[in-house]
């Protein structure tokens, strides 16, 4: 291709959400000529979604709280397979970000002491959630975006060009990373608006392109979940990590049918909101499981209590890890107790005034009303499970972001190992922030180092290019897929055999069934239209890497034969410690995906000390307890 | 096979459950060139105006062009004219409609057309970055910061903008005058210069308001609130950031010293 459009940079950020904004900031204040890459306009990633809050150990409501019972909640919300030096790095240093977003002019909701105001959530100790109301996301991408913004002008001031030293590309998808060698050299991709390509060299890449939500039928993401960066990732030699762990939420809207799978936070549950079966009863307490029980209230009078007096009580167990309580809630719909929708109750009309749901859940308010037609304050909710997160990804340096790939870095929601097998709520939008900026100084440091810059091959673009059009080339061959039902079939499968409860044989047959799709996709044509922005062309680029990332999943969730957190085997039910230090890592050799296993890092016996003995059991291998010396030796 | 509840599949029309045909009209082309064409196409139940337009790109026309990302009023990304009213398509039930009435889904008018529902609403951002950014204030390192809630609510209502920019395609400044998109910036900017404005802890050494009517264009505003009511966020745009903002400037004008004073920066 003679005539794409090109352009230098240092740091090319793909992706626009809350990691990536927080990485070219970072890149940009360290002098760094950086762009921003997104598939959407700017200001409406995903991370624009999130409600409930953004987890920083700050203490501002229970004093008792800080980095080390943070990091403590995490790993037990993963079930001790995250990366433990990722999860230290995030406890640490959340609240430092937090704190960062009010000097960009954030406004979070206050205490009465004018701090930040922090809330319940699962799986957390204290509450930990700074927020605004239900729509968390939005501020913090706004605030983002603005400080984004207050970078151009003084670049504007500077230069007399807004764009001099950080540029937004907006809906330009990316649809290959360039190399020289083994290092990034670059990105190729198109514009949405006309269907041209351009390329931007760069020497470093950091990858922020968020999850693959939308290889299932019921997800609470939107069309950019597609896998893009977990798939470019792939293709460039990374490894991707954990990738049979994924998050379904265990409330989504379930009717009607349109809206089915989009979220209802978990804000309901944290601020009183209680799940009930179809006859009104609290099922939740005969949900919680072993490792949980000295945590969590078996009685709701008890857990009643413990909203004005948590020292003395245990938690509700609605606000259990997700992954328990999509499981039960799954469990109670399969035994018949459900609602009529097929899903449960949630309701919080019984347990707080009008006025109060009014104010802490406005979007929740507004979005029954508008498209359920149920008044929250007065009428339960119908909720069920719904594919939310995922915990695997592009495996990183915690303390850099780089990839095993040179110049290649990632961060945010397509990075793996910081959640481990579960991620708990609010643990997102931290994570954004404490690795977008770790990404953006990797990235920096990375550049400044380099003696050469790499050069981008015509070769390689000619060739990205051309495989981006082969969709137009197939218009009007016979036995052309069309890329919309592909992707539908494609849901179903995953949504079908690879969801919330697994079984060996199903997943042998979703893999059989992804293969034959795979070679169907290679027909796919554009029905209709021509390059310029046509969603139909853009969905036929997004199922290939969305087949991809579902082989990953499927391949490894086939492999790992136990149950933990965001993976549960019917077939396998238990936890088995011997699975719990092996990773399950994907890398494609000739075009084919190439499944092994590897060791996870011994954990530091320092960090290892912050649980007791008694705890750590539950997780570990005797022969791993050995590090910490005697039994008696507790903390 | 594993029952699990997110296998239920919804009721699909052809099933004859409750699916009906309805009538589309919507606006196809790029560019100045484009006509209204007329679809055919099954709803369901509880349906929203956008699930319409995404079963004609699965079923019709598979490169009609429509933004969205959300599907739940939180993005504002889908931003469209139903039946000439401002509105997100995501958030507008069919049920709203006469099953009869023929729904006419058309792009916003005040900004061009790139293809179909698709408009270049870039004199959005060019205007976000006329507006100076929050200056932090001197001398308060961060985890300091002391608000009240009473104090943070006023700039909050406004930082409640999903950015569909419905307001700016409503607003007769600017609907029917490509002229005026020079000098005024539209309610959602002078909203965010009334936002920082009011920011608790602002450290701007300019001044906002003057800004606001020399800059942004606020002296063209004549307060006809059909910003606020087209708001999917129900933010009283003119009552609260607009009208304050003008009182601001008026209550200056009367007092010639900080007026004086404002003028250095
Ligand atoms: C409804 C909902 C509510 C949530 N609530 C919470 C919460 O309360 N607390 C919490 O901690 N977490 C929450 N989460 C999770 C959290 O919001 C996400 O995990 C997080 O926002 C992901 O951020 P990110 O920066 O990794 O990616 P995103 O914000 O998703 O951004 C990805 C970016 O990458 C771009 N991109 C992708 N592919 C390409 C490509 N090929 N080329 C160019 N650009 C590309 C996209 O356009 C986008 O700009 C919620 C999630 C959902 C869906
Ligand atoms: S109140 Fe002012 S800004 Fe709003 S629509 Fe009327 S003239 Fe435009
Ligand atoms: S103020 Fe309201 S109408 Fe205007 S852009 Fe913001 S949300 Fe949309
Ligand atoms: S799709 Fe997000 S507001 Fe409509």
């Amino acid at each position: 291709m003679a005539e794409t459009e090109r352009h230098d940079y240092d740091v090319v950020v793909v992706g626009a959400g809350g990691a990536g904004l927080r990485a070219a900031i970072e890149a940009r204040e360290r002098g760094m000529r950086t762009a921003v890459l997104c598939k959407s306009l700017f200001g409406k990633a995903h991370t624009v979604m999130a409600e409930g809050g953004i987890a920083a150990a700050m203490g501002n409501v229970n004093a008792g709280d800080d980095w080390r019972v943070h990091f403590r909640d995490t790993m037990r919300g993963g079930k001790f397979l995250n990366n433990w030096r990722m999860a230290e790095l995030h406890a640490l240093e959340a609240p430092q970000r937090v704190w960062e977003l009010e000097t960009y002019g954030a406004l979070f909701d206050r205490t009465p002491d004018g701090r930040v105001s922090q809330r319940n959530f699962g799986g957390h100790e204290y509450p930990r959630l700074a927020h605004v109301g239900d729509r968390t996301g939005l501020e913090l991408i706004r605030t983002l975006q603005q400080r984004i913004v207050s970078l151009q002008q003084r670049d504007h001031a500077e230069h007399g060009d807004y764009e001099a030293g950080l540029r937004v590309f907006a809906e330009f998808t990316v649809t290959d990373l360039l190399r020289e060698g083994d290092r990034m050299a670059g990105v190729v991709g198109y514009w949405r608006e006309s269907g041209r390509f351009a390329v931007l060299r760069a020497p470093a890449v950091v990858l922020a392109t968020g999850g693959i939500g939308k290889s299932f039928k019921v997800t609470s993401n939107s069309w950019e979940y597609t896998g893009d960066g977990h798939a470019l990732a792939l293709r460039a030699g990374a490894r991707l990590i954990n990738m049979e762990f994924v998050q379904f939420h265990p409330t989504g809207m379930v009717w009607p049918p349109s809206v089915k799978g989009i979220l209802v936070t978990e804000s309901v549950r944290g601020d009183g909101g209680v799940l009930r079966d179809a006859h009104g009863r609290r099922f939740m307490f005969d949900y919680v499981p072993e490792v949980f029980k000295e945590s969590y209230a078996d009685s709701p009078e008890e857990a009643d209590r413990w909203y004005t007096d948590p020292d003395r009580n245990r938690r509700p167990p609605e606000l259990l890890p997700r992954d328990e309580v999509a499981r039960a809630i799954n469990n109670e719909v399969k035994e018949g107790r459900g609602s009529p929708h097929g899903g449960v109750y949630l309701d919080v009309a019984s347990r707080l005034s009008t006025e109060e749901i009014l104010r802490r859940l406005p979007s929740m308010h507004h979005q029954f009303k508008e498209l359920a037609d149920v008044d929250i304050t007065a009428q339960s909710m119908e909720v069920g499970p719904t594919c939310h997160y995922v915990m695997g990804g592009v495996e990183v340096d915690p303390d850099s972001a780089a990839s095993a790939v040179p110049g290649l870095f990632a961060a945010g929601e397509v990075a793996g190992g910081m959640h481990g097998s579960n991620r708990l709520g609010g643990n997102s939008l931290s994570d954004l922030l404490v690795f977008g900026r770790r990404a953006g100084i990797g990235a920096a440091e990375y550049v400044v180092g380099l003696v050469r810059r790499p050069e981008v091959s015509a070769g390689e673009v000619d060739e990205a290019v051309h495989t981006a059009l082969e969709p137009f080339d197939a218009a009007g061959v016979r036995g052309g897929e069309n890329p919309y039902a592909l992707h539908a079939e494609l849901q179903q499968v995953m949504n079908r055999l690879v969801g919330i409860i697994r079984d060996g044989g199903e997943m042998c047959s979703a893999l059989e069934q992804l293969t034959e799709i795979r070679q169907r996709a290679v027909r796919m044509t554009v029905p209709e239209g021509n390059r310029q922005f046509n969603p139909g062309w853009h969905l036929a680029l997004d199922v290939r890497n969305m087949l991809l990332v579902s082989e990953c999943v499927a391949a490894a969730a086939l492999r790992r034969t136990e149950s933990r957190g965001g993976h549960t085997r019917e077939d396998h039910p238990r936890m088995d410690p011997n699975w719990r230090n092996r990773l399950l890592s994907c890398v494609l050799r000739g075009g084919e995906l190439e499944l092994s296993e590897q060791p996870q890092e011994p954990m530091r016996p320092d960090l290892m000390r912050l649980f007791s003995r008694e705890e750590l059991e539950k997780y570990f291998t005797a022969e791993e307890l050995g590090v910490l010396g005697e039994p008696s030796r507790k903390r | 096979m594993t029952a699990t509840v997110g296998n239920v599949e919804p009721l699909r029309g052809r099933n004859g459950a409750m699916g009906q045909r309805v009538r589309l009209r919507v606006w196809r082309g790029s560019g100045d060139e484009g006509e209204l064409r007329d679809y055919e196409v099954e709803a369901e139940e509880g349906e929203v105006v956008l699930d319409l337009l995404h079963r004609l790109q699965a079923t019709h026309c598979p490169d009609l062009a429509v933004r969205w990302n959300c599907k739940a009023g939180k993005c504002g990304s889908c931003s469209a004219e139903v039946n000439g009213r401002p509105r997100l398509t995501c958030m507008t039930r069919m049920s709203l409609f006469d099953p009869e009435e023929t729904v006419t889904v058309t792009p916003m008018r005040t900004f061009p057309v790139i293809k179909d529902l698709v408009c270049d609403v870039s004199y959005n951002y060019v205007k976000a970055r006329e507006v100076p950014g929050f200056t932090p204030p001197a001398g308060v390192e961060p985890g300091q910061y002391r608000m009240w809630q009473r104090d943070v609510e006023r700039s909050q209502e406004f930082r409640k903008c999903i950015e569909c920019f419905l307001c700016q395609d409503t607003c007769h400044v600017i609907r029917d005058h490509e002229e005026n998109k020079e000098a005024f910036s539209g309610p959602r900017f002078l909203m965010r210069v009334a936002e920082l404005e009011m920011h608790p802890l602002d450290d701007y050494d300019g001044d906002r308001a003057e800004e606001a009517r020399g800059e942004h264009g606020l002296g063209l505003c004549n307060i006809t609130k059909c910003c606020t009511e087209v708001c999917p966020e129900h933010i009283r745009i003119t009552d609260n950031a607009l009208i304050p903002l003008k009182e601001r400037l008026a209550d200056r004008r009367y007092d010639p010293i900080p007026w004086l004073f404002r003028r250095r920066g």
